[in-house]
C-alpha cells in the first residue's frame, strides 16, 4: 500500500478514536464514581454540539465574526452548559435512584437519552435535518503523495491530547481528584474522611459531561455536519469501548476507544468483503476480547467481587 | 295488432335516430367502463385522490367529445396502499368483463403485488405511479403497462450525463436497502453500456458517520465521479467528508438527494452536486399547461400531485386505444404492445417488450447557487461555470 495512503488512514482512524476515546472516558468516570452505566452520555455529545451550533449562530447574527473568538465563546458555553445538565442528570435521576437496582438507572438514562435526542429533533429549528457545522479552525492542509493533512484536525487532535492530559492531572495530582478517586474506591471510607460525597458525584458528572460536550465539538469541526441522531451511534461505541478497556480504568477507555477506531478502519480498508460489513466486524472482535477479557484489558485496580 | 307492433317500432325507431343525430347523441353511444386504483385512504391517499381526479378528467373529457365512439364510466376502487387490500381490490375489478381497461397504482408494493392477478384475469393496465422496475422487467406480462420512469431511466439518464460531459472513472457508495442496491445495480449497467468504468463500490449502512475510510479508498482509486445511491442524510456527511479529504471529484446524486435539506446541510459545498429525478414538475410537461387548465376548470377538492398528469396519461392511453380497438380486452392488449412515440400531455410514449415506457421523462438537476436547478438551464450547462474535470 501506498505510504501516504496507509498515513491518511492512520490519521483518519486517530480522529475517530479521539473522539471515542472523550467519550468512553465519560462512561468509565461515571461507573468509577456510582458504579453505574449512564447510557444518555452519546445523547449529551449531541446536546453539547447543538448548543454550540446555537452559541454560534446567535454570536453571528449579534455580528461577530471572529473565529477564535466565535470557537472560544461556542466551547465555553457548551462545556458550562453540558456540565449543568450533567450536575442535574445526576442530581435529579441518577442520584435518587441510589438505593435502587442498578439495572432502574441504566433504564431511566436509556429513556432520558431518547428525550434529549427527540427533544433536539423537535425543538432546535428543522432539527430533523442535518445541520452544517461552522469550519472555525484554520483549514490549510498540505499533500503529501495521497495523504492530506490538515491543520484543523492536526489541532483537534492536539486539543484532545492536551484535554486527557489535563484530565490525568487533574485525577491524580489534585485534591479533587483525591477525592474523587478515593468515592471511586470506597465510598464509605471516603465519607469518614470528610469528603462531601454528593458534591464529589456531581463533579464527576459535571467532568465527564464537558467532556462530552468537547466530543461533539470536535464531531461537529471534524465532519462540518452535526445530527441528532450522532450521538446514540457515539453512545454505543463509547460505552463498548469503555467496556473493552476495563470500566472505571481512565487509561483503559482510551485505549479501548482507539482499539475500536483501528478495527473499523481495518474493516474497512483491509478485508475483502464490502465495508458496509466493517461495524459487524468490529463489533465481533469486541465480543471476543470481552470473552478473552471480561474485567477488561486495563482491570480496576480495587475491583469489586462478591 | 300486429301491424301496430310494427308501426310503433318505426316509429320508435325513427325517433331515436332524430335523437341520435339532434339533440342528445350521447344516448345513442354504448357504456364502457374502465378502471382506476389508487390509495385513496392512508397515509399517501393525497397522491391517490390526485391520481383518481386526473383519471376522471380525462374520462371526462372524453365523454364531453362528440367525436368518440363511446360513453366511459369511470369504477373507482382504493388499494389503501396495502398489498393485501390491493390484491383483493385488483381481483374485483379484473373479474368483472365489463371493466376493459385501467390506471392502477401509486404505491410500489400494490402494484408489484398485484401484476400476477391482471395476467391472471387478463385485465389490460397502465401503472400512473410505482416507480419499482420489477413491476415491469420481473415478469413479462402482456397485461401490465407504465407510462411513469423506473429507477432504471433515471441512471441511464445519469450515466448519459457523466459520459457527455467527458467523466470515465466513477466510484460508488450505496446504502445497502433494496433502493440503493437497486441504484447500484441499474447505475452500473448503464454506465458499463456506455463504456464508462466503475472503479469501486462501497455499501455503507443507512446510518453510518464516519466515511473517512471509504473515502480514502475512492481518494486512491483517484476517480472523477463519486456517484451516491441513497437519501440525504448520509449524502450530507459523505459530501462534507469529500472535502475534508481533498477529494475534488463531482458529487453525483439520485433524486434521494433532491431535497432542500441536502442543501441547507451542506451550504456553500453543495454548489455543483448532480442529482436526478423521474417525472416533472407538472407544469414542465409538454401538456402540463393544458392539463393544469382544464384540472382548475373541474374545481376539484385536491390537487393532482406530482403523479397527476402521468394518471391522466394512463387513462387517455387506455381510452385511445378502446376508441380504435373497440372495447375487447384482447385487442387492447394487442394494441397497447405496439404503442410507439405516443404523443401524451407527458410526452412521447413509447413501450419496451415488457410494456415500460423508455422515453420516460428525467429532470437532470445541478445545485447552482444554493437552488436546484435543472441542469439545460444551468450555467454548467452552457460553459459558463465547470464542474470539477468537466470538459
Amino acid at each position: 500500500m501506498d505510504l501516504g495512503v496507509l498515513a491518511q488512514y492512520i490519521m483518519n482512524g486517530l480522529m475517530l478514536g479521539m473522539m471515542y476515546a472523550l467519550v468512553a472516558v465519560g462512561f468509565t468516570l461515571f461507573f468509577g464514581v456510582l458504579d453505574i452505566i449512564k447510557f444518555s452520555h452519546g445523547d449529551v455529545v449531541t446536546v453539547g454540539a447543538f448548543a454550540a451550533l446555537a452559541t454560534f449562530v446567535s454570536l453571528r447574527s449579534a455580528g461577530i465574526v471572529s473565529s477564535p473568538l466565535l470557537l472560544l465563546v461556542m466551547v465555553t458555553v457548551a462545556l458550562v452548559a453540558m456540565a449543568a445538565l450533567g450536575m442535574l442528570i445526576a442530581r435529579y435521576l441518577v442520584l435518587p435512584l441510589r438505593t435502587a437496582p442498578a439495572l432502574n438507572t441504566l433504564l431511566i438514562t436509556l429513556m432520558l437519552g431518547t428525550v434529549l435526542r427527540e427533544s433536539v429533533r423537535l425543538f432546535y429549528p428543522q432539527g430533523a435535518n442535518p445541520k452544517p457545522f461552522p469550519a472555525l479552525l484554520p483549514s490549510s492542509s498540505i499533500n503529501i503523495g495521497q495523504f492530506n493533512l490538515r491543520l484543523d484536525n492536526a489541532i483537534m487532535l492536539a486539543a484532545g491530547v492536551l484535554v486527557i492530559v489535563g484530565l490525568q492531572f487533574l485525577l491524580n495530582r489534585t485534591k479533587l481528584g483525591l477525592a474523587i478517586r478515593a468515592v471511586a474506591q470506597d465510598e464509605e471510607t471516603a465519607r469518614t474522611m470528610g469528603i462531601n460525597f454528593t458534591a464529589i458525584v456531581l463533579v464527576t458528572f459535571a467532568i465527564g459531561s464537558a467532556l462530552a460536550a468537547f466530543a461533539g465539538i470536535m464531531n461537529g469541526l471534524y465532519y462540518n455536519e452535526i445530527n441528532f441522531g450522532m450521538g446514540l451511534y457515539l453512545g454505543v461505541i463509547g460505552f463498548a469501548a469503555a467496556i473493552i478497556g476495563g470500566l472505571g480504568s481512565i487509561y483503559g477507555a482510551i485505549l479501548g476507544g482507539f482499539l475500536f477506531a483501528a478495527l473499523q478502519t481495518i474493516g474497512a480498508v483491509a478485508l475483502p468483503f464490502a465495508s458496509a460489513y466493517k461495524d459487524v466486524f468490529a463489533f465481533t472482535v469486541i465480543i471476543m476480547f470481552m470473552a478473552w477479557r471480561p474485567t477488561g484489558l486495563i482491570q480496576e485496580k480495587i475491583s469489586e467481587r462478591v | 295488432m300486429k301491424k301496430f307492433g310494427v308501426l310503433l317500432a318505426v316509429t320508435a325507431g325513427v325517433g331515436l335516430l332524430g335523437l341520435a343525430f339532434g339533440a342528445n347523441p350521447a344516448l345513442a353511444k354504448d357504456k364502457v367502463k374502465v378502471g382506476f386504483i389508487g390509495p385513496l385512504t392512508g397515509g399517501v391517499s393525497v397522491n391517490g385522490l390526485g391520481g383518481r381526479n386526473s383519471a376522471d378528467l380525462a374520462v371526462k373529457l372524453r365523454n364531453a367529445d362528440p367525436k368518440a365512439k363511446y360513453e366511459y364510466e369511470l369504477v373507482v376502487l382504493d388499494d389503501e396502499c396495502k398489498p393485501n387490500v390491493a390484491v383483493q381490490v385488483a381481483t374485483k375489478m379484473a373479474a368483472d368483463k365489463d371493466i376493459i381497461g385501467a390506471a392502477t397504482h401509486y404505491c410500489s408494493s400494490t402494484a408489484i403485488a398485484t401484476v400476477d392477478v391482471y395476467h391472471k384475469f387478463g385485465l389490460p393496465v397502465v401503472v400512473w405511479g410505482a416507480v419499482l422496475p420489477d413491476i415491469t422487467y420481473r415478469n413479462k406480462y402482456a397485461e401490465v403497462h407504465r407510462v411513469n420512469g423506473t429507477m432504471i431511466n433515471q441512471n441511464d439518464a445519469n450515466a448519459e450525463l457523466i459520459s457527455k460531459l467527458g467523466y470515465k472513472n466513477v466510484a460508488v457508495i450505496h446504502d445497502t436497502t433494496d433502493y440503493g442496491k437497486g441504484h447500484n445495480e441499474y447505475f452500473t449497467k448503464a454506465l458499463t453500456k456506455l463504456g464508462g468504468k466503475v472503479v469501486g463500490a462501497f455499501g455503507v449502512t443507512a446510518d453510518q458517520q464516519d466515511f473517512t475510510a471509504e473515502l480514502t479508498q475512492i481518494k486512491a482509486l483517484n476517480p472523477e465521479v463519486i456517484y451516491f445511491g441513497g437519501l440525504t442524510p448520509i449524502g450530507v456527511r459523505i459530501r462534507a467528508q469529500m472535502d475534508k479529504l481533498g477529494i475534488k471529484a463531482v458529487f453525483d446524486g439520485t433524486s434521494g438527494i433532491v431535497s432542500d435539506a441536502y442543501i441547507q446541510g451542506l451550504g456553500p459545498l453543495a454548489e455543483g452536486s448532480l442529482a436526478f429525478r423521474e417525472g416533472a414538475p407538472t407544469e414542465k410537461l409538454p401538456g402540463g399547461k393544458f392539463f393544469m387548465e382544464k384540472y382548475t376548470a373541474q374545481k376539484y377538492d385536491n390537487p393532482p400531485e406530482a403523479y397527476g398528469a402521468f394518471s391522466y396519461a394512463a387513462m387517455d392511453l387506455i381510452l385511445d386505444s378502446i376508441e380504435k380497438v373497440g372495447p375487447d380486452r384482447k385487442k387492447i392488449i394487442a394494441d397497447l404492445a405496439d404503442v410507439k412515440e405516443r404523443d401524451s400531455i407527458v410526452g412521447k410514449i413509447t413501450f419496451d417488450d415488457h410494456g415500460q415506457n423508455t422515453v420516460a421523462v428525467i429532470t437532470k438537476y445541478v445545485i447552482q447557487d444554493g437552488k436546484f436547478v435543472e441542469w439545460e438551464d444551468s450555467e454548467y450547462a452552457s460553459g459558463k461555470r465547470k464542474l470539477p474535470g468537466q470538459k
